[in-house]
């Protein structure tokens, strides 16, 4: 997930562009409309995040309210107007995890990182979030870096799972 | 159908709500979340009705009705959940009543009061957010807010300004402007729709803080006084000063605005109240005006103009009339100039905007005015907008548009140099050269010939002069068209298939169209483009010129024009002026026999052939072109006499000022730019020292002999309603509540939307042949850039009502010029930079806006403020026809100041 590339910025609204035209839109205003999340997600694909131009990008192509874009962007969880790390660390807090100690992995990754639930660290090659139930309860306690799954987590495994993304 | 409420019996139709039954039938149920424009949402339950045989509560407000349903509003059960939801309501927020702008007008308050609850039961974390105070107008307390979400409908689906939506989710949803900016940063137009829909205190106007409570003002209905629109609109007054505006929302779809309003009815009126109005008659002695009294002034204004008079005779006068004043004040200006002096140099500022329009319709379609009305638009299957920047200058009107295309389907083309609020949401947005339009709407009208889109049966019938006007199509071949206007051949043909494919087209233009050297052409190849294709005299079609000032169609009806009489009876006709003589007493002999000057040849002929003016309610030393050559002019008359509420530019140049009382301060009617004939009734009590313009004119007119000049709104309307076949049929009484579209012929009519249906006004359309003519300065090596001049959203004509608004002079307090990037990379310059504009006939400076809305080359000035004042650099050069000034395009330079 979000890989921050060295892309410059230009380019990036030029893929986003480029993938908006191709979705062949009409100009009902609910077509568009319905396009709007799968937009959303291949613009944090590319930008990493969904700042202020972004959004004003995407609702002028899409012709949406920027509203309207920016209340998608702030009820999923998944989409973020804040900048994120290289790489994602998220820890799941779905019932299973939660009871299996989730809790603890997560203050753990804040120790190590030195950072707080929803912030990047200072060399922005991390940032820690949480998730809502990944459907692999068995697996509990769950973290996720970058779409890779660990499992049975442990508070210790912490630093080696930070390790293999330094 | 019926259905039973509490035990008896109501008649139902399919497709109402419990809710629409229980309210037609005074039935309580209260809602917050439901209002009657923003429709059904059935968020907040306050609205719950058991309705037997359905398990569980039901929202009234989202409930259909069914035969013989059973429905009970006022069980334990339904007063629980009542209770219940105001209770959560009241512990979620910070409702304190006791200082809330809302207390009195409250929704939530009612509710708790009806149930009886004094604090909530409930103890809960509240937000604790502070008001945002960002917007010029209106305060946003979220702590106020209940989430019923009818901002966000209004906002998105009535207004269309797509500003408010809901933002994040679960405890933490608040209503966001943009993607959560303060409301003073984005993209808000600040109409207030939001502010009149909202039950409770979260969105309140700023500038009503403190002043008075709903209960302690009287609500009275007036007609805004800016753009043609017409909107009706209540105002609250307490001891005679006027607080804020709301538009009429009871039976609001048959009025024109249905319930909305822009940001300058409602943050346009407060110059009702500024100490500045003119309250005392002033004469120039010794070149400076000091006050007198009304004998004074009035003896004064008389015995000069009886001098001028005698002196050159009666042509050596002319009279400005005032699109910004009722019907009667026109008709009575109109009987001043003709009958009191003996001349027809009577005219108004309608030659400035739409004369162009009234000769190049009348002449084609034998009517000068919109065909349709505003209500089609959503009829309409096509709507092609050219030179009309209709969200800013017909807001209302621009809403309308946008709804049309957003939830009815309805196909917009916009031909414009600006890329306007409508060319964003355009299917089609083309951007033609200025002063092209000749050429582009005859190409268009080429390509649906050659491609056998145009509707020849309809031709044949209806219209005259084919042979011509289609030998004259030969010379605007796509190539042609291409060079001239700069649409390509393509896009030419993509207007064209749209336009006359797509169904019924309406053809909305305004002041893009009409002021040019070439602005009679222009309306022309307008009225040739809709008659090709079938689209006059149907419902959704037309040619609709839209009108720029409350009363500008009706000062036209009036015939405050130096051709017509009312109702546009010739002067030139002996038998007309017979009529007119004898109903008003004088010999026809008197009466001046030929067309009398417009406003801008008077202004040219100040000095030779005229000596004497009598302005009413107009500023030309603002709103005419080449203002530096109006100020020579107006300083070699003999006599300029000024009517107005403000010491506006040309009063400062007056030799008698005469206090006038404003829009709501007066009874009378205006003719909005549908044709819809409106009352107004006067709302306030004018402040002392002014009088009525129509008891001023009667004034003057006694002191030369007119003893019997009528003197009320009453009888001038009779004299309106006798005198004008098209106004035959209204009474004031029929006039309200919804007005009535002329032609009206008898008392028995019900009006008449639609122009030309089955046969034109003229009789037979006519065709015209046309020729692409250049403007008459176009952009050159010394001056390279072209200029282009028009109005703002939130300011109005020459600026000096609006200006003297707190929230508008806020929003826009000066002038700029909208230059294009690339043209203000080439000067080094940045938004809000200091920059010389100037023109072969003036400079201003002023302040960049660097923006796409203008294309490369184009610069484009507002002419609303006087410290920049747009028309210094305007060029003066008149359409032979119609003597409009092309305000459109002039050459310029633009250079960055120090």
């Amino acid at each position: 997930m979000n890989p921050q590339t060295a892309e410059p910025e230009t380019a990036q609204f030029a893929r986003l562009a480029e993938f908006i035209d191709g979705l062949g839109l009409g100009h009902e205003p609910d077509e568009r409309q319905a396009a709007l999340i799968e937009v959303l997600h291949e613009a944090q694909e590319i930008f990493g995040y969904l700042p202020e131009d972004v959004q004003e990008f995407v609702a002028e192509k899409l012709r949406l309210p920027l509203g309207r874009v920016f209340g998608v962007i702030s009820f999923y969880h998944y989409f973020t107007a804040e900048p994120r790390g290289k790489h994602q660390i998220n820890c799941c807090l779905g019932t299973a995890c939660f009871v299996r100690g989730a809790e603890k992995i997560i203050e753990q990754f804040e120790d190590t990182l030195g950072i707080k639930m929803g912030e990047v660290t200072p060399d922005k090659n991390f940032s820690l979030g949480t998730l809502r139930c990944v459907g692999a309860c068995s697996l509990a306690p769950v973290v996720i870096v970058d779409g890779k799954t660990y499992g049975r987590v442990t508070p210790e495994q912490a630093a080696e799972i930070i390790a293999e993304y330094n | 159908m019926k259905i039973n409420i509490d035990g008896t019996d109501y008649d139902a139709q399919p497709g109402q709500t419990v809710l629409d039954v229980a309210r037609a039938n005074g039935i309580y149920i209260p809602t917050l979340c439901y209002h009657a424009r923003t429709g059904r949402a059935g968020r907040c339950r306050a609205c719950v009705v058991e309705a037997e045989g359905i398990r569980g509560l039901k929202a009234a407000c989202v409930l259909e009705v069914q035969h013989a349903m059973v429905i009970r509003t006022d069980t334990p059960a339904v007063m629980n959940t009542r209770r219940t939801v105001v209770e959560l309501l009241l512990a979620g927020g910070k409702h304190n009543c006791l200082a809330c702008e809302s207390n009195g007008d409250c929704e939530l308050q009612d509710m708790a009061y009806k149930l009886g609850i004094e604090k909530p039961k409930f103890l809960m974390e509240t937000t604790d957010l502070q008001p945002d105070l960002s917007a010029e107008g209106i305060v946003r307390d979220l702590d106020k807010c209940i989430l019923c979400g009818r901002c966000v409908a209004s906002c998105n689906n009535n207004v269309m300004h797509e500003v408010l939506d809901f933002g994040w989710r679960g405890d933490d949803v608040r209503i966001v402007c943009d993607n959560n900016k303060p409301m003073g940063d984005s993209s808000c137009v600040q109409c207030g729709e939001c502010v009149q829909v909202c039950p409770v205190g979260a969105l309140t106007f700023k500038t009503s803080k403190g002043k008075a409570r709903n209960w302690e003002v009287e609500k009275k209905r007036v007609i805004c006084p800016y753009c043609g629109v017409g909107c009706v609109m209540e105002i609250a007054v307490r001891d005679n000063e006027y607080l804020w505006a709301t538009a009429v929302e009871e039976n609001c779809d048959n009025l024109p605005n249905k319930g909305m309003l822009c940001v300058k009815g409602r943050f346009g009126l407060d110059y009702l109240n500024r100490p500045d109005r003119l309250t005392t008659p002033m004469i120039r002695k010794n070149g400076k005006l000091e006050e007198a009294t009304w004998d004074e002034a009035l003896e004064f204004a008389a015995a000069r103009l009886q001098q001028v008079k005698q002196e050159h005779g009666p042509g050596a006068v002319g009279c400005f009339s005032s699109a910004k004043t009722t019907n009667e004040e026109n008709f009575a200006m109109m009987r001043f100039a003709r009958a009191v002096i003996g001349t027809n140099n009577v005219d108004h500022c309608a030659r400035l905007c739409h004369s162009s329009t009234v000769a190049g319709l009348a002449t084609t379609l034998g009517s000068g005015a919109m065909t349709n009305s505003m209500q089609e638009a959503q009829k309409s299957d096509v709507i092609l907008v050219t030179g009309s920047n209709t969200t800013w200058c017909h807001p209302v009107f621009g809403g309308m548009i946008k709804h049309a295309v957003k939830q009815h389907g309805v196909r917009l083309i916009v031909v414009d140099p600006r890329k306007t609020d409508l060319a964003k949401i355009a299917h089609l947005h083309l951007r033609q050269r200025n002063g092209s339009d000749v050429a582009w709407l005859m190409g268009v009208q080429r390509i649906i010939i050659n491609e056998g889109w145009h509707n020849q049966a309809y031709i044949d019938e209806r219209c005259e002069g084919w042979g011509e006007y289609r030998a004259s199509l030969e010379f605007f071949t796509p190539e042609k068209v291409e060079e001239l206007s700069g649409i390509s051949k393509d896009d030419l043909h993509s207007i064209a298939k749209l336009y006359a494919t797509g169904g019924v087209g309406a053809l909305y233009f305004s002041m893009g169209i009409t002021q040019h050297t070439h602005g009679t052409d222009n309306v022309k190849a307008c009225a040739n483009l809709a008659m090709i294709t079938g689209n006059l005299g149907v419902e959704g079609g037309g040619v609709n010129p839209l009108r720029g000032q409350s009363n500008v169609q009706g000062a036209c009806d009036m015939g405050a024009l130096p051709n017509v009489f009312s109702g546009y009876q010739k002067v030139t006709d002996e038998t007309i002026r017979n009529k007119f003589a004898e109903h008003w007493g004088i010999d026809a002999d008197q009466m001046h026999t030929e067309i009398g000057h417009t406003v801008t040849t008077m202004i040219e002929a100040c000095g030779d052939d005229i000596k004497a003016l009598y302005v009413m309610g107009e500023n030309p030393m603002m709103s005419d072109a080449n203002l530096n050559h109006v100020e020579k002019q107006l300083k070699k008359l003999d006599l300029l006499i000024v009517q107005d509420i403000f010491l506006t530019e040309t009063a400062q140049m007056a030799d008698v000022v005469l206090p006038a009382a404003a829009f709501a301060e007066k009874t009378g009617t205006y003719t909005n730019t549908e044709r819809r004939v409106q009352v107004g009734r006067a709302a306030l009590t004018p402040p002392k020292g002014t009088r009525q313009d129509y008891e001023i004119i009667a004034d003057i007119a006694a002191r030369l002999g007119h003893e019997t000049f009528p003197r009320t709104p009453a009888a001038l309307f009779d004299e309106i309603k006798r005198l004008t076949p098209s106004y035959h049929g209204m009474t004031y009484e029929r006039l309200e509540p919804n007005g009535l579209r002329w032609p009206c012929p008898t008392e028995d009519h019900p009006g008449t939307p639609i122009l030309h249906v089955d046969k034109f006004v003229r009789g037979k359309g006519l065709l015209t042949p046309l020729q692409y003519k250049p403007s008459a300065e176009e952009p050159d090596s010394e001056y390279p850039m072209c200029l282009s001049t028009g109005r703002m959203l939130e300011h109005f004509h020459s600026g000096s009502m609006t200006r003297r608004c707190t929230v508008l002079d806020g929003i826009a307090p000066r002038g700029e010029v909208e230059v294009n990037p690339a043209d203000a990379e080439r000067i080094d310059v940045r938004t809000g930079d200091k920059v010389r504009v100037e023109t072969r006939r003036g400079t201003i400076d002023t302040h960049a806006t660097v923006t796409d809305t203008v294309s490369q080359g184009l610069l484009y000035i507002p002419f609303h403020f006087v410290e920049a004042a747009a028309n210094r650099l305007t060029n003066d050069a008149l359409d032979p026809v119609s003597k409009i000034p092309e305000y459109k395009i002039c050459a310029a330079r633009i250079s960055k100041a120090e």
